[in-house]
């Protein structure tokens, strides 16, 4: 059987397949790449970069919860210049597609941002991290706010260089996200990245307080697939034509799958990562066996089928006889 | 290229109680092969299903070619994760990666070197021992602990060093001590050159500052640190990080698994571990209030 065919689109930009690190879990590149050949990705989505460096918060900044990670980073990094002057030629010598995130804290610094990187090249898209505090809005996330998001998002496509897409980055805890998402698009965004991590509270027992210093965190890893794709399914039904990357708790093939299915046409891995170095090429493989498996010929063929009525779905999606998780206590050799 | 790191599956050899820890041995051939002292491992806990993500990171005992390479850690089963690897049995598979981090750097001479270590902590010297003892150095040993039981390897440390003091707070083992307060005369008596440490935060401050004292390098391991914050073991999660000042007088925060674990005793800010301080690089400015800035 011939194996499915793993090209994918999001919006202008064409990727080999349809696997992304997600902003913030791939370090600077050079760490993974000691796992696994870069080029085996779609593309590789840099730590959200920032105008100036940062140090981010202070230790403890992660709590292991159930299914998932808290963390509360700062958004630390080297800032814009140590960015283009270190961490990006390293990645374009490699020859590996590079979506650069991008964060701010205010409009004028998103445009900031896109304007220094209008004349580097390497550049396969930039997102936006819409998921910053506002300081003109009292430190509050402009990805909560339809009018906040699509402004930096506006800023960033006016500086940014024509022809490179612009994906907007949304977080999961608003009311509607279809509202913030289609204000994005109005505001000029080639497509969407969602989601990114939720807010959540964990507490230490043996200190009695908080368990990280930032207080609350970011909820990441498989305990937020649900929301993830949640959101990813909402957001395809309403704007069917807009390209979406999936992030939340991808961590297998199936998952991998589970966000096509809901609408997107690409998928990134974050926490994952962190577990799991080679992460991506074996989700890459487990997809691409689910694809032929099913007798999909295509990536694009799945992208949100998860819509279509129950009729029209192609008869033979359930692949038989059904794949035994192989249980990693007992290897092939079982002790006589 | 042979010292990066590989992510493996290794299968259990044995798991065994010493004193109040646990000494796990993993067949790993790979890793074994690559190992310098003073690098660790990621351990993945919990199986291949587990809604644990968090990599438990461990300094290495003792790497040895029998069985085609295994690798031996020690740790305390304190925590969930910590009792899931205490009861894994022989032929078990885990998901380990290694060697991560930076080794301790070797004197290039054959000096006199001391070699600290606290808890568990002391278990990552003994790689160092036997790698200084090849190079004719001399290994003095001084191990500490709360109890006698929770001082790891001090029978071992009489037989390979050159000597081996002991101190516990509680003085069921060797001198009613603590670490700190018999360091000055061991540097004394034996003329150490150099200063290795592992273990407990607080004591590689204690080595560190001594070492100044006395005009001596000090190499310290924050593995334990590392234990506590780190996520990942591999330099791309960033949670791990710890003040350091540079060669310029400007302070950084770096990562205590891939820029360490073996860091300069000298330049970690240790009283600001657990902050970033107001001069760091990239710190939040005094105006962030102002700024209303994620600081
Ligand atoms: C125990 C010991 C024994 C020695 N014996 C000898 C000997 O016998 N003969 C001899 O000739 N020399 C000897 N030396 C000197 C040695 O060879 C090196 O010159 C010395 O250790 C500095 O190199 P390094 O790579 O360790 O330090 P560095 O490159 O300064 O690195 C030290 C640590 O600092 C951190 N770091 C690096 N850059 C920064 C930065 N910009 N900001 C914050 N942190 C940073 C890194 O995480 C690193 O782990 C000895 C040194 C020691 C410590
Ligand atoms: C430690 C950490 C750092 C992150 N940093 C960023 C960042 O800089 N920019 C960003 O847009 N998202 C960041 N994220 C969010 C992730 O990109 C992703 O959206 C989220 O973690 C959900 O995916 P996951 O469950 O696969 O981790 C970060 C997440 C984690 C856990
Ligand atoms: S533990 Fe992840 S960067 Fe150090």
């Amino acid at each position: 059987m011939n194996t499915a065919l793993m090209e994918t689109r999001l919006g202008g930009l064409e990727l080999p397949n349809p696997l992304l690190t997600a902003s913030g879990c791939g370090g600077t590149g050079r760490e993974l790449a000691q796992f696994f050949d870069l080029n085996r990705l779609g593309a590789f989505v840099t730590t959200s970069v920032t105008a100036r460096p940062r140090a981010g918060r202070p230790t403890p900044r992660m709590a292991e919860t159930p299914s998932g990670l808290l963390t509360a980073m700062g958004l630390p990094g080297p800032g814009i210049e140590g960015f283009v002057e270190r961490d990006l030629p390293w990645l374009a010598e490699q020859g590996v597609r590079t979506i650069v995130s991008v964060a701010g804290n205010s409009v004028e610094e998103f445009g900031e941002l896109a304007r220094r990187l209008r004349g580097v090249p390497g550049i396969a898209a930039i997102e936006v991290n819409v998921a910053c505090p506002n300081v003109e809005d009292r430190g509050r996330m402009f990805a909560w706010h339809p009018g906040a998001a699509a402004a930096v998002v506006r800023a960033v496509r006016t500086h940014a260089r024509p022809g490179v897409p612009v994906l907007a980055k949304l977080a999961p805890d608003v009311t509607d996200i279809v509202t913030i998402a289609l204000a994005c698009v109005d505001a000029g965004a080639d497509g969407l990245t969602l989601i990114n991590t939720i807010e959540g509270l964990a507490i230490d027992t043996g200190t009695l307080r908080p368990a990280l210093t930032g207080v609350s965190g970011g909820l990441s890893g498989p305990a937020l697939r649900p929301v993830a794709l949640r959101c990813v399914y909402q957001v395809h039904a309403a704007l069917p034509g807009t390209p979406i990357v999936g992030v939340g708790g991808v961590a297998s093939g199936l998952d991998a799958l589970e966000f096509l299915l809901a609408g997107a046409s690409a998928v990134a891995v974050g926490t994952t990562l962190f577990h799991d170095p080679t992460a991506v090429p074996r989700i890459l493989r487990e997809l691409e066996e689910a694809l032929t498996a099913r007798r999909i010929a295509r990536v694009a063929d799945v992208v949100g089928l998860a819509h279509k009525p129950a009729g029209h779905v192609p008869p033979q999606v359930r692949p038989e006889p059904p794949v035994p998780v192989p249980d990693p206590g007992e290897a092939k050799e079982k002790p006589s | 290229m042979s010292d990066t790191p590989v992510q493996t599956s290794a299968t259990v050899l044995t798991v065994r109680q010493v004193q109040d820890y646990h000494a796990l041995t993993l067949v790993a051939p790979a890793i074994a092969e690559r190992f310098r002292p003073g690098q660790f491992v990621a351990l993945a806990v919990g199986g291949e299903h587990t809604a644990r993500l968090v990599r438990r990171c461990f300094g290495v005992y003792e790497v040895k070619p029998d069985y085609g390479g295994t690798v031996e850690l020690v740790f305390a089963d304190r925590e969930p994760g910590t009792a899931w690897l205490a009861g894994r049995r022989s032929r078990d598979r885990l998901d380990l990666v290694g060697p991560l981090g930076r080794p301790f750097r070797l004197p290039r001479d054959p000096v006199s070197c001391l070699l600290v270590g606290g808890g568990p902590g002391g278990a990552a010297l003994f790689a160092l021992a036997d790698t200084l003892h090849r190079r004719g150095c001399q290994v003095h040993f001084v191990l500490g602990g709360p109890s006698g039981g929770q001082v790891f390897g001090s029978r071992m440390a009489r037989r390979i060093g050159d000597s081996a003091t002991v101190t516990t707070e509680d003085g069921s083992l060797g001198e009613k001590a603590t670490v700190r307060d018999v360091l000055p005369r061991v540097i004394q008596e034996t003329g150490a050159d150099v200063v290795y440490g592992c273990g407990p935060t607080d004591l590689l401050r204690s080595v560190t500052q001594v070492a100044g004292e006395y005009g001596l390098p000090s190499q310290v391991s924050v593995e334990s640190f590392l234990r506590e914050t780190g996520a990942c073991g591999i330099g791309v999660c960033m949670t791990c990080m710890l003040p350091m000042h540079g060669e310029d007088g400007v302070t950084r925060m770096v990562r205590a698994c891939a820029d360490g674990p073996v860091l300069r005793g000298d330049r970690v800010r240790w009283g600001d571990l657990g902050t970033i301080p107001f001069d760091a690089l990239g710190a939040p400015r005094v105006l962030a209030v102002a700024e209303g800035g994620d600081a």
